[in-house]
């Protein structure tokens, strides 16, 4: 049975006039690994500094291990944070970094140096002690940044867009190590990103946040395949929207007719209750249609299309696609298997698609 | 090849343009400080009978100022008036910085500054004037003292001796320590404070662990700034200093201006510049030492 170690009751920050979280609402577990994820502004760093105690909350509650934080300096708290600039003290030495949190715990010398280097260990930078903090390269930075916060032990682990300093493939390396990390450790790790891509592959669970409030919490299967709001279908992934029409509910069926799809029959799960605007639309991710081609017969539904765009990936293809009798283009996805060829612009196409994979938004 | 060809392809190096650029100052910089130093310490080398200069060299001078106990009081009266001052002003100038740094809304932190520094806008002989109506005996402070009945006799021991020569000082090169102090603070990263403070440090700690360290290179550069020249200050300590504030220059100046003795001022001055040349290097490295220390 997992407790929440994090506990946030309706939690509102103003800077002066500026109310920058509006009611924040979520329970983190123990053993967590949680993303925040919102586009610039929405109020991510905000949340986390009120986590770390480096704001105050204007009002609401926040509990950690069950005890409220009211008035806890940053220090007597019980996490531990990587900054986004890591903030590695450049007057001290990469072991002096990492052990600096550790001056009163009353250790003795030899057994200081001994944490320090299972923490550098840790994070693959064993032999670095002696360096100089201005002699490491951003993704050395960061692991130091990493190791000092984690040789305390804390019970959360806050990570300020830890990744956003570093190239694409570095990056993605340390995704893999930091998840491996966290499963090692089994600390609570929360992690703020504005990189969909990047909470997705790392999370259990995450908090998409709009404009200082938590739009939609959920794993990542959930919140990509059946995000609650045109919002945040838009945020993560690429989301194709067609205009839509309820014709009858009745119980757990949904009969709409689809803009250039036509008529189909979806559940009612397939239908979140979220913030609509009113428009009526259906969303589908580029990778539930597939192009049929010569001989293929659809296991479920078909439309014609006329390929306007491709893209190419290497891997993959992308197509923007003209659906049959519309003027509205929707982009699907084939992976390059062996042996299949890439359409060329102006082609006619087959498209499969299937009720079961569209997301009803209204 | 023509010669303006020449210079042409002589503009177009680096070096060759850098020394061109500072030429100007070069020059003007060998013609008024390098020339005047040499001269000095030839000068200390000779002896002079009333007006004659001799010009054979000896170490006579050095001798007299090694052996004259006079030389060697003042010497140390003036390291240990500078040195007051130097630690007065630090001390005082660094929460003033770290007040401005830190605790100033950051687009008025210029007005600040700027405010600091318009007292002194006034010429410095003025100031040192306005610090002897203040100080003296029928001076500001101790009328409004002894108005308040907080004190019966006028205090004495404000003026004409070498407190006086300190305060004075002190506050004539506030702004001097404030800004080099302020611009090291200003560079210190604020996330770092903040990191600190994630690891467990309080907000004293965290100074002294973090700020202090940082700022260092803020305090030498005032501690160099205000020691060097107030060693060498005579104004002040023949305007307030009174007989027993006097200091090296006012000797240097005696020697010079009234004994008519060229020679042992130079040697005076020689030996002055020598001991602020070695204390201001013992500073460093021990400085040097103490950062070390910290990695
Ligand atoms: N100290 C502050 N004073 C005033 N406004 C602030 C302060 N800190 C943040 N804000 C405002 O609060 C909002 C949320 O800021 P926050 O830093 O939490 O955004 P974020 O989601 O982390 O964005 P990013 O992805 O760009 O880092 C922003 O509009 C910002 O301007
Ligand atoms: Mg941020």
């Amino acid at each position: 049975m997992t407790k929440p170690i994090i506990q946030l009751q309706d939690v509102q920050k103003y800077f002066g006039d500026y109310h920058a979280l509006r009611g924040i609402n979520a329970e983190i577990d123990e053993g967590e690994f949680f993303s925040l994820l919102g586009p610039s502004g929405c109020g991510k760093t905000t949340l986390l500094r009120v986590i770390a105690g480096f704001e105050d909350v204007s009002t609401g509650r926040v509990l950690i291990d069950g005890k409220p934080m009211e008035g806890v300096a940053p220090n007597r708290r019980p996490t531990n944070m990587v900054f986004q600039s890591y903030a590695i003290f450049p007057h001290l030495s990469v072991a002096r970094n990492v052990g600096f949190g550790l001056r009163r715990a009353g250790l003795t010398k030899d057994e200081l140096g001994r944490r320090v280097g299972e923490a550098l260990e840790m994070v693959g930078l064993s032999g670095y002690g002696a360096r100089a903090a201005h002699a490491l390269s951003g993704g050395q930075r960061q692991r130091v940044a990493l190791a000092r916060a984690l040789i305390l032990k804390p019970k959360v682990l806050l990570l300020d867009e830890p990744l956003s300093a570093l190239d694409k493939k570095l990056r993605e390396q340390m995704q893999v190590e930091l998840i491996k990390l966290q499963r090692q450790v089994g600390i609570t790790f929360i992690l703020v990103t504005h990189d969909q891509e990047e909470a997705l592959v790392m999370s259990d669970r995450i908090a998409v946040m709009f404009d200082g409030q938590i739009a939609q919490m959920d794993d990542p299967e959930v919140l990509y395949r059946r995000p609650k709001t045109r919002r945040v279908a838009d945020f993560i992934g690429v989301m194709n929207f067609l205009p839509a029409e309820v014709l009858f509910e009745a119980g757990e069926k949904i009969e709409i007719e689809i803009a250039g799809l036509g008529r189909a029959e979806i559940s009612s799960d397939q239908a979140p209750r979220g913030g609509g605007d009113g428009a009526t639309s259906v969303g589908f991710r580029p990778e539930t249609l597939t192009i049929l081609y010569d001989g293929q017969q659809a296991t479920d539904r078909e439309a014609r299309a006329k390929v306007e765009e491709v893209v190419y990936y290497g891997d993959m293809t992308y197509y923007d696609v003209r659906l049959e009798g519309t003027d509205k283009t929707v982009r699907l996805s084939m992976r390059n298997v062996f042996g299949r060829e890439v359409l060329p612009i102006g082609a006619e196409a087959r498209i499969a698609w299937s009720p079961g994979a569209l997301v009803l938004f209204r | 090849m023509s010669l303006a060809q020449k210079i042409g392809r002589m503009r177009r190096t680096d070096a060759a343009s850098g020394i061109l650029l500072v030429s100007p100052t070069a020059l003007y910089a060998l013609l008024l400080l390098a020339a005047p130093l040499a001269t000095i310490v030839v000068f200390s080398f000779w002896t002079q009978d009333y007006l004659t200069i001799d010009r054979s060299w000896t170490l006579a001078n050095y001798r007299v100022a090694v052996t004259e106990p006079i030389y060697g009081q003042l010497m140390l009266r003036s390291l240990w008036i500078s040195g007051s001052v130097t630690v007065a002003t630090v001390l005082l100038a660094f929460p003033i910085a770290y007040f401005v740094s830190f605790h100033v809304d950051p687009a008025r932190k210029s007005l600040w500054i700027f405010l600091i520094t318009i007292p002194f806008w006034t010429s410095y002989l003025i100031r040192v004037f306005l610090w002897k109506v203040i100080l003296g005996y029928n001076g500001v402070l101790n009328s409004t003292l002894l108005g308040l009945g907080i004190i019966d006799a006028p205090l004495t021991f404000i003026l004409y001796n070498a407190n006086a020569v300190v305060i004075t000082l002190a506050h004539a090169f506030a702004p001097f320590a404030i800004l080099p102090i302020f611009v090291a603070l200003e560079k210190i990263d604020r996330s770092l404070l903040e990191a600190s403070r994630d690891l467990g440090e309080n907000r004293v700690t965290t100074f002294l662990r973090v700020t202090l360290p940082l700022a260092m290179p803020g305090v030498v550069a005032a501690v160099l700034i205000v020691f060097i020249p107030t060693i060498g200050d005579y104004v002040t300590p023949r305007l307030v200093g009174g007989p027993e504030g006097l200091m090296i220059a006012n000797m240097i100046q005696t020697q010079f201006l009234k004994l008519n003795n060229a020679p042992m001022g130079a040697t005076l001055a020689v030996l002055a510049m020598l001991i602020v040349t070695v204390v201001s290097l013992v500073f460093v490295a021990l400085n040097r030492r103490f950062l070390r220390r910290q990695q």
